[in-house]
């Protein structure tokens, strides 16, 4: 995916967060947004490109965005929906 | 697929609870409900002031506790129980302490972590996670 034009809620910085804490934070985020809110989550864990996904998946979010930064860590944008 | 996740925790070393810890969380993440027996070590773990007791490592590892204190340090990893707190805030997450060890150690519900529900038996345990997907750590 490329650079996202949508604009951004709220932006959450959890580089350096160990696994599942970037998806913990992201969830900690979503149920305290507004629907239609959209929330960006920054993470280095390598785990977090399947993990983030899945859970959007599952909890029926919508994944707007997912973009590179330095090579080093995603930028997930997830639109809340319900 | 199954919409419940047990664990059976006898471990107290840190290598085992840390991954006891975040399995639960992702569990608890991908909105499963989750049920925690704690025995034995695994129980013994959970004594009030768990965060501030000191790191027990396995056989395999023994002697490398202070490498291994630094080690997480360095990496942000979290202690295995606020990851258990964060699967708690997060989603459905229940622990149970087994009687017996209770009694065995002399444990009284108000020596334990906080967020122990209750005290319970085997069969009570097997009851509330039935049909869960279910691991002994």
């Amino acid at each position: 995916m490329s650079m996202t034009t949508v604009a951004i809620t709220k932006e959450i910085d959890a580089r350096g967060s160990f696994c599942p804490g970037p998806l913990m934070e992201l969830i900690r985020n979503v149920k305290t947004a507004q629907v239609g809110d959209v929330l960006a989550v920054l993470s280095g864990d390598p785990g977090s490109i399947k993990d983030i996904p899945a859970w959007v998946v599952k909890a029926n979010q919508e994944l707007v965005g997912l973009e590179d930064i330095d090579g080093s860590a995603k930028r997930f944008i997830v639109r809340k929906t319900h | 697929m199954s919409e419940k996740f047990a664990m059976i925790l006898e471990s107290g070393t840190a290598d085992k609870l840390m991954a006891a810890s975040i399995l639960a969380a992702g569990a608890a993440a991908m909105g499963k409900e989750v049920t925690v027996f704690l025995t034995f070590g695994g129980l013994n773990a959970f004594r009030k002031g768990a965060e501030q007791a000191p790191m027990v490592m396995p056989n395999e590892f023994a002697g490398m506790e202070a490498q291994m204190a630094q080690m997480l340090q360095a990496k942000h990893v979290p202690h295995w129980l606020k990851n258990f707190k964060d699967a708690q805030e997060v989603g459905d997450v229940h622990f149970y302490a087994c009687g017996n060890t209770m009694e065995m150690f002399d444990l009284k519900k108000d020596d334990l972590e906080p967020l122990i529900e209750d005290v319970v038996g085997v069969a009570a345990f097997i009851q509330k996670s039935e049909g869960a997907q279910t691991l002994f750590i």
